[in-house]
């Protein structure tokens, strides 16, 4: 393979790019945009491990982005709690609610499993909007603080907060490669392919679904505490399914089960909404649709597709593909 | 004796599906389950991979009693499958496919594959290893690299057995290995079945090709309406009246 | 005693729509085994027509649930020919995500064509009667009595022609009611009809006592697959059961647990029976 179409290389350049993107504007607007889709990122690798790896569609994801979100909020808010702590707190409150809830949604499967996560999304929502108590019901929770420093680095400019973000989301890319080409990623492939199969030769599916899930949640979960403290408010509105169906449509424009689909998903689109402005509130108008047309003619989105104009078909195709597969199985047993 | 069933029923609702059927496998010998559409060989065979949990009766492996474990405990003592439909993952390749198979045997976590650890490595090369050589065995060397995909159904059949094969079976449990292939493929399996026999592996296998069968197996038993109608050598069971009648008369060597 | 009446008139009221809606959702997924989170669109949709049939162009508020019918119904088809059938072979996750699609599309169009406010539909059937010694409005007892009818009628065109025997046929054994000689295509475009005609009706006869706005199908669609997993999903007689339970839970649920978490009862039921039952109520072993 030339080197030019080494991922290592390509990957290097975008982080270079990344780095140095503050230094070449100064509009502080476009900061914030890509900002946000680093959040926003980071949640749907969290919806893609489960969704594309695993193959369980969950729509609870913004359920579970507003768990950390609410969870790093309130704790700052009402406790005065230190960011880091926080978030800390976010993420294991966001494991054990994901763990819980995968341990029963879980036994659960296809349809079942993405209308009772619907369902779970929908409760946490109904949750977090009438306990006005604890959660400020509507009216939302104000004046979240920023990220305390931490040693030399403060966080007060947006800058600096553009790059602990940028760092968030390099640390997840990076766990989530090194999950997926690793024989651990390979077997929520196995369980996506099939179940049955993986069961008759040794996997035990539940507990690797379950950790799946829960790693799936505790990302989106990690976005959300993020997300409350960059942006210093949050509404019950985040946990909204309508927030989830914009997960899922980054996800699926960007290539579902594929490792770069995510990122590459989510900066597009969040930028596009962003430029057509005008759009905002009928950018379903267009994405509606282009969810449609990719599903049926490009099922594994952009990544999938670069990705195996790029490399032969082969390597990141594996675990691509697995959408197509299920089509060949069908014609077999017919 | 590997295993053996004792009083095995299944129901599903008004209907049984399989009928207080005591059953022996011995060790090292290739055993055939017949009998005519319907009769209850698939969901026997679910019984004792675990897919299904039965109305009553118990399965007994190695004198151990283990009708109450799930699929995944079974496979790990030793008890492998293939399904009549492949399943195996098409857009990967066949190496890719087979390697998964030693996963059971690894004691990987989430923890190994984030930090690269050495059980990470370690475990990952002794599953390629193992697929490496379970490929071999099965001939499917040169084409570890090919998408499955690409490959033809008597292939696909063969990585599959390769597939069971990586997990370290004591006894493999084949549903209808030779089914959609034809007959010079089915020489081929039927040589790769005696050679895992060789190997000290045990076989059973559903199979409705009756000449394959006959050739092979030590012993056969007939299911009909979930009932063992017969058992014994292929000439016994040939000879079975019975057996006959529940094939229409039919000439079952045919 | 008075209060429990009237709550379970409410509950009848409202488990008429919910089985009307959900009878819908049903028929799709038993014939296509889609779980269209669309149907929640199509209601959303049907409101809307009506409403505009109404204020719009002036017609009577009979004539406009007729015009929103076929409107939808046809939409429907529609749908089924451009999304759910180039999909048709591809694995449940595509499905869902087209649904979702179209779901959001949808949306987006009403939000464009009507705008975002809440509006309330004209009836001339709001007169106030007494009946059993409680005060209710004409169009709460006309919601029942349309549900009612609706389902008669469908369940005697399931029963009684040739082409509700193909559907029923083709819900039960796709494979088979193919190689029976039943045109699949035709009967996925009828049943697909007959799920957005039925959403147009649920939705015209609930609106003018509730609102009509884009988002009105999101709960309503939440509660449909509810629905539809207690009854079993594809089921027909258990989509009208189930719908008729969760309207009397939630009415009386409503009154005497707690108002402000009414929408919660629907849901906190469906993880309840996913936890101890996961493949639904009243799921088969399968050999």
């Amino acid at each position: 393979m030339s080197a030019l179409l080494n991922g290592r290389i390509w990957s290097l350049i975008l982080l270079l790019a990344a780095v140095i993107f503050p230094f070449l504007t100064e509009n502080q607007y476009y900061l914030h945009i890509l900002s946000m889709a680093f959040i926003w990122a980071i949640a749907v690798y969290g919806l893609n491990l489960i969704s594309g790896y695993t193959g369980y569609l969950s729509l609870a994801h913004a359920g579970f982005f507003a768990v950390g979100a609410y969870s790093a909020g309130l704790l700052m808010v009402k406790t005065g709690l230190n960011f880091w702590l926080a978030l800390a707190a976010a993420i294991l409150i966001t494991a054990v609610a994901g763990f819980l809830i995968g341990l029963v949604s879980l036994r659960t499967k296809e349809h079942f499993f993405a209308i009772y996560t619907l369902c779970v999304g929908y409760i946490i929502y109904l949750i977090i909007y009438k306990w006005e108590e604890l959660t400020e019901g509507v009216r939302g929770l104000i004046g979240i603080p920023h990220p305390a420093p931490l040693g030399p680095f403060s966080f007060e400019t947006p800058r600096s907060q553009y790059y602990l973000l940028l760092f968030f989301l390099v640390l997840v890319i990076w766990m989530m490669k090194r999950i997926v080409h690793s024989l651990v990623g390979s077997t929520y492939t196995a369980i996506r392919n099939s179940e049955e199969l993986a069961e008759a030769i040794g996997i035990n599916v539940m507990k690797q679904k379950l950790v799946s899930f829960v790693v799936s949640t505790v990302l989106a979960g990690l976005a959300g505490a993020l997300y409350a403290s960059f942006v210093r408010f949050i509404g019950p509105d985040i946990s909204y399914v309508s927030i989830t169906f914009d997960m899922l449509t980054y996800l699926i424009v960007g290539g579902i089960g594929t490792l770069a689909g995510p990122l590459v998903g989510t900066i597009l689109i969040v930028a596009l909404t962003q430029s057509l402005q005008f759009l905002e509130d009928f950018r379903m108008l267009i994405f509606g649709p282009l969810l449609i047309a990719l599903i049926i003619f490009y099922p594994r989105g952009i990544a999938g597709g670069v990705s195996s104009w790029l490399h032969n078909r082969r390597k990141e195709t594996v675990f691509a593909a697995g959408m197509e597969r299920t089509v060949n199985v069908k014609g077999e047993s017919q | 004796m590997i295993l053996r069933t004792c009083g095995l029923t299944k129901k599903f609702d008004g209907l049984t599906a399989v009928d207080q059927v005591d059953f022996a496998i011995e060790k090292g010998t290739i055993t055939a389950v017949i009998g005519p559409n319907g009769a209850g060989k698939s969901t026997f065979f679910n019984l004792i991979s675990g897919f299904l949990a039965p109305t009553s009766g118990e399965i007994c492996y190695n004198g151990r009693d283990i009708t109450r474990l799930k699929p995944y405990e079974r496979a790990r003592l030793g008890i492998g499958r293939t399904f009549q439909t492949t399943r195996l993952f098409e857009q990967a390749t066949v190496l890719e496919n087979v390697m998964i198979g030693h996963r059971l045997r690894t004691k990987l976590g989430l923890w190994d594959a984030l930090f690269k650890t050495r059980r990470l490595k370690r475990e990952e090369t002794a599953s390629r290893e193992k697929a490496h050589e379970a490929l071999a065995f099965t001939g499917l060397l040169p084409k570890s690299d090919r998408l499955v995909s690409e490959l033809s159904q008597e292939e696909k059949k063969r990585t599959a057995i390769a597939l069971a094969l990586a997990t370290e079976p004591e006894i493999v449990f084949l549903d209808e290995p030779a089914a959609g292939i034809n007959p010079e493929e089915t020489e081929k399996l039927a040589e790769l079945m005696k050679k895992m026999v060789k190997k000290g592996i045990t076989i059973c296998l559903i199979e409705h090709k009756m000449q394959m069968v006959m050739n092979l197996a030590d012993k056969i038993m007939v299911l009909n309406h979930g009932k063992k109608i017969a058992e014994g050598t292929p000439d016994e069971v040939k000879h079975h009246e019975e057996v006959i009648r529940a094939y229409l008369g039919g000439g079952i060597s045919a | 005693m008075e209060i429990f009446v009237q709550q379970v008139f409410n509950g009848l009221t409202v488990g008429s729509v919910y089985s009307l809606f959900a009878l819908g959702l049903t028929l799709v997924y038993g014939i296509l085994h889609i779980p269209n989170f669309a149907h929640g669109a199509f209601y959303m949709v049907g409101g809307y027509i009506t409403l505009m049939a109404m204020t719009g162009w002036g017609v009577h508020y009979v004539a406009a649930v007729v015009i929103s019918v076929i409107v939808v119904g046809l939409l429907a088809v529609l749908t089924e020919r451009i999304v759910f059938f180039p999909l048709r072979n591809m694995p449940p996750l595509q499905d869902k995500i087209a649904a979702i699609g179209l779901m959001l599309f949808l949306e987006a169009f009403a939000q464009l064509v009507w705008g975002t406010e809440y509006r309330t539909m004209p009836t001339p059937f709001g007169k106030v009667v007494d009946v059993f010694g409680i005060t209710v409005t004409v169009q709460r007892i006309l919601i029942i009595v349309t549900a009612v009818a609706v389902m008669l009628i469908l369940y005697l065109f399931l029963k009684k022609t040739m082409t509700g025997a193909a559907i029923i046929a083709m819900s039960q054994n796709r494979e088979g009611a193919f190689l029976a000689g039943i045109n699949a295509n035709k009967i996925a475009m009828l049943t697909f009809f007959i799920s957005g005609a039925l959403a147009a009706v649920a939705s015209s006869i609930a609106s003018p006592i509730n609102l009509v706005f884009p988002g009105m199908g999101h709960l309503v669609i939440l509660k449909a697959f509810v629905i539809i997993i207690i009854g079993g999903m594809g089921s027909i007689p258990g989509a009208i059961i189930g719908g008729y339970i969760l309207g009397f839970a939630e009415s009386l649920g409503g009154t005497f647990i707690s108002n402000d978490y009414k929408d919660l009862i629907a849901f906190v039921l469906l993880v309840v029976i996913l936890t101890f039952r996961p493949k639904g109520l009243f799921a088969k072993e399968v050999h």
